[in-house]
């Protein structure tokens, strides 16, 4: 196949610039929205009109991250040194800190769970994609078709029987219960995804490690695996936005050891007034991993818009 | 290096038949070539001796040993694949060293870096070892794709149409390498090709497949000088055979419904007029396109021939082949 290139004419480049720039601004707007107001003080994050310049405080981060009690007049008159300056913002506040607050676990059940599932859903994803691609599975088109019927209704539709069944099963707020949940509802977007990838990997590389001296395994892993790179890192960006982002069977489902940051960063807002600097520097410090996540597999992506590029 | 023996192998793809209980036997150290269209079963053997095919019936024997039932790694044979089929995440160097690091072979670091080093530069590709494969032309990745066979000691070779996409002059080369890396080392190679020139230089032995079964072994010589069938006959031979009536030059023997002629068959300057119609100077060689009694025949004559078209030229036949209705050579 050949492809005519001609380079953009300089108006060309100048619309696109100009639509990009506006559109990077429209959807990062509510970002860094989210990311001032968790440095703002409680009265700065409701200023009405709405303060753009501000007074940076640590306050948001420091309610988020404990728990405090108010203290009396008495001890205020005469308060024991403030230690540390999470301590001293506490106090400006007419606070003490009693201890830390739950959203560290949240946020590290948030971790094992969204990046678990992802790693089930990957492991059985890249399996069933491959066999699927690879081998006369009888009735294949049937799976198929089975596997991708199971996303034709919003997930919260089985969300009772899944409650009931978990609760027979003991998997209530557990890890296990919601990285299996997750995995499956993840399952048949991956098996979909992953299956393209690997239809595009020509099968003579796999009969000439056959013939190598390679087990069907080995040339599974040294050949395949390594040419699906880029599908199995597209995938898992997937996989793991949806598992990190998942708010309904979180709420349904997990309540204490297993509760993610999702349905726990709401809770914020009882405790003492409308604390929105605390619930914004939950949702910033929230966003992190899987920004992180989607930018050490960029390389990845960028590869994947290029992958058709080179001769078949 | 080992003898490989096919008997009653057949390959069914879904209701096509590829392979209609072929028979075939390489002998050890045998240079042998398939021939046949598209379609014939070439392909499907050797995938049938390499093991990437298990056939639906019959038996595969290297050396003596039954292999039917064994995995590709199992059997080492070393396969040069019509694609190049290089391994695009790897270095050319990694490519050569990918047979060699198999759990089958485990090769030393310093014997690994000897063998690739020795083949590289018989493949004049030992510059672009620490390339890509994929920033390689593609006469490049065909060399490195035999390179990867030839790095190996395996019990036999299988090439399919190895030289089909490289230019003239490489093809010519590795034409001769080849055929010189064969008879050096004694290894058996079964090798597909549609190129004539190939089957002719290079093969000790020629097999003719046609649907599935084999019409005819021998020597390139044999099957070229004594074909069994029309179809055998019109595998070899440029330009190709003409087949005509069986009378056309008069008395022919009982049965025979057609004459096969091949240029050194034709007579020039006796027997009955023909009409030229063109005359194509290949350089080497110069075609002749005759009409005879309406029908077209092409031969060889003269590179410095004066005839042009529209000229009269005499021709006959001599020990022609003859042929029964249903293809088969009648033997005088």
């Amino acid at each position: 196949m050949s492809y005519s290139v001609t380079d953009p004419s300089p108006l060309s480049r100048w619309i696109a610039g100009v639509t990009v720039v506006l559109y990077a601004m429209i959807t990062l707007l509510p970002l860094l929205w989210i990311i001032a107001t968790g440095f703002k003080s409680p009265e700065d994050s409701i200023a009405y009109p709405p303060k753009v310049i501000f007074e940076p405080s640590l306050e948001g981060y420091v309610n988020l991250f404990t728990t405090r009690t108010r203290i009396s007049e008495e001890e205020q008159a005469t308060p024991p040194p403030a230690e540390t300056w999470y301590e001293r913002i506490a106090r400006e506040q007419g606070q003490s800190i009693a201890g830390p607050s739950r959203y560290g676990e949240r946020f590290v059940n948030s971790v094992i769970i969204g990046f678990g599932s992802t790693f089930l859903c990957m492991v059985l994803g890249t399996a069933a994609a491959y066999a699927f691609s690879r081998f006369r599975v009888p009735l294949r088109d049937d799976l198929m078709f089975f596997i991708l019927s199971t996303r034709m209704m919003p997930p919260i539709a089985v969300a009772i029987p899944i409650f009931l069944m978990f609760r027979q099963l003991g998997l209530n707020d557990t890890h296990l219960g919601m990285i299996l949940l997750y995995t499956a509802v993840n399952l048949s977007l991956s098996v979909w995804l992953l299956k393209g990838f690997i239809d595009e990997i020509p099968v003579e590389y796999e009969e000439a490690a056959l013939i190598d001296g390679y087990t069907r395994f080995q040339a599974f892993t040294k050949v395949v695996l390594p040419q699906a790179a880029t599908g199995i890192a597209s995938t898992a960006i997937f996989c793991l936005i949806f598992a990190w982002n998942e708010y309904a069977f979180a709420v349904l489902l997990t309540s204490g050891t297993a509760q993610t940051a999702p349905p726990f960063i709401p809770t914020i807002i009882g405790v003492g007034g409308k604390d929105w600097p605390a619930v914004a520097a939950g949702a910033t410090i929230f966003l992190v991993p899987v920004m992180v996540f989607t930018i050490l597999l960029r390389k990845h992506l960028l590869r994947g818009i290029t992958f058709g590029a080179v001769r078949k | 290096m080992a003898e490989v023996t096919l008997s009653g192998v057949t390959v069914r793809y879904g209701t096509t038949t590829a392979l209609d209980a072929l028979d075939l036997h390489v002998p050890d150290g045998a240079f042998m070539v398939l021939l046949g269209p598209t379609g014939a079963g070439k392909t499907t053997t050797l995938r049938a001796v390499s093991g990437l095919t298990r056939p639906d019936a019959g038996e595969v024997r290297i050396g003596g040993q039954e292999v039917t039932g064994l995995t590709p790694a199992q059997r080492n044979v070393a396969m040069v694949f019509q694609q190049y089929s290089l391994y695009p995440h790897l270095t050319v160097r990694e490519n050569l060293e990918f047979p060699l690091k198999s759990p089958l072979l485990r090769t030393p670091r310093d014997a690994m870096a000897q063998k690739v080093t020795r083949v590289a530069e018989t493949l004049q590709i030992a510059h672009k070892l620490d390339n890509k494969a994929t920033a390689l032309s593609g006469g490049e990745m065909q060399r490195v794709s035999i390179g990867r066979a030839l790095v190996r000691d395996p019990v036999a070779y299988l090439m399919d149409e190895p030289l089909s996409s490289l230019d003239a002059k490489l093809r010519a080369d590795l034409r001769i390498e080849l055929k010189s890396i064969q008879a050096d080392s004694g290894a058996t190679i079964l090798y597909v090709t549609h190129d004539q020139i190939e089957a002719m230089t290079m093969a000790t032995h020629v097999g003719v497949l046609d649907e599935g079964r084999l019409v005819q072994t021998g020597t390139p010589r044999e099957i070229y000088e004594d074909p069994v069938s029309i179809y055998a006959a019109s595998r070899l031979g440029l330009p190709r055979i003409n087949i005509l009536p069986a009378d056309l030059f008069g008395t022919a023997p009982p049965g025979a419904r057609s004459i096969g002629l091949r240029p050194e068959q034709i007579r020039q300057g006796e027997g009955q007029d023909a009409r030229v119609t063109r005359v194509e100077r290949l350089g080497d060689q110069t075609r002749l396109h005759l009409n005879f009694r309406d029908h077209d025949i092409v031969t060889v004559t003269d590179p410095h021939t004066a005839l042009r078209r529209g000229d009269v030229v005499a021709i006959a036949p001599h020990r022609p082949f003859f042929f029964a209705a249903d293809g088969a050579r009648i033997r005088a």
